[in-house]
């Protein structure tokens, strides 16, 4: 399973992400915002946290906008899964590759905390190795990590089950306590919280790291 | 030529820094601001004769996320 784990100027988890995805099994490859296009054969495009390009303009803004991102919104078009993690989250929202999205924290704070979330759909290869309502706690890093989307897209994220994680208790303001939401495909992933920073005992817990096995898992068998 | 693009929060949209600026001007002790929203200025240095059709092409490609933000353009 071949994993792309895009690099803007400003990222910052790029490393963890790909070391979570190297731990579950990917094969894994750093690829420059400059590049046009993804290395042949890219199972999976994720895309890390951090601040990219400063987070001028809005958060992700200029990210999505960069010549990788093409090739995500195509990878994207043709069926091929996406893993946004907070600003790469920020990144899916800005192209359009997600609905919605993300506003300044409800009090204006960067948190740095680890959450509680619920997992609320085990339909799909990010959250299928969970059961339907656990609990799990990951990390979150985020100031601008509010979601937000019209009732007429959130009622359709919630009818066609592709809120993935919700918090057990909104930290940020996000509109149905929404921290993480599927593609209608099923096949994108954009979260807040960090699961590659809950991957390893060693990082103070190990619940993010069935969402990489069990991905890498199900892409493998592919 | 110049252009200049306001972008705000949707009416409707919660924006918590005006708010948090309506606050701190209560504190002051203003009295009576009933509501602040905070949006931002972008100023354009642009070749003559582009036209606003681009310029609000440029506004939905990047300046402004429309899902949350409003924009609107003055040419000149």
């Amino acid at each position: 399973m071949k994993a792309a784990v895009l690099q803007f100027p400003g990222s910052n988890c790029d490393r963890d992400l790909a070391v979570a995805l190297r731990a579950a099994g990917a094969d894994v490859t750093i690829v420059w915002h400059k590049q046009d296009g993804l290395p042949a054969g890219t199972d999976l495009v994720a895309v890390p946290g951090g601040f990219s390009f400063g987070d001028y303009l809005r958060c992700g803004a200029i990210a999505a906008r960069s010549p990788i991102c093409r090739a995500l919104v195509d990878h994207a078009g043709r069926g091929g899964y996406v893993l946004g993690v907070c600003n790469g989250f920020q990144v899916l929202t800005e192209t359009g590759v997600l609905p919605g999205a993300l506003m300044r924290n409800r009090h204006l704070k960067y948190i740095c905390k680890p959450v509680d979330l619920t997992v609320e759909t085990t339909q799909s290869a990010f959250t299928a190795s969970y059961g339907q309502g656990d609990t799990i706690t990951v990390p979150i890093a985020h100031h601008d990590g509010n979601y937000f989307a019209e009732d007429a897209v959130l009622e359709a994220l919630r009818a066609e089950d592709r809120i993935a994680f919700t918090y057990r208790d909104n930290p940020n303001g996000s509109v149905a306590d929404i921290a993480g939401i599927l593609s209608n495909n099923r096949r994108v992933l954009g979260m807040m919280p960090h699961p590659e920073r809950a991957a390893d005992p060693a990082l103070g817990g190990r619940d993010g790291a069935a969402l990489f096995s069990g991905l890498v898992g199900q892409l493998a068998e592919a | 030529m110049k252009a200049t693009v306001t972008v705000m929060p949707k009416q409707g949209v919660l924006d918590p820094q005006g708010e948090a600026v309506r606050q701190a001007l209560g504190a002051l002790g203003f009295d009576g601001v009933a509501g602040v929203r905070q949006g931002k200025v972008i100023e354009l240095d642009l070749a003559d004769g582009t036209t606003e059709d681009t310029v609000r092409e440029m506004c939905e490609a990047l300046l402004a996320n429309t899902v949350i933000e409003s924009y609107r353009i003055e040419i000149g």
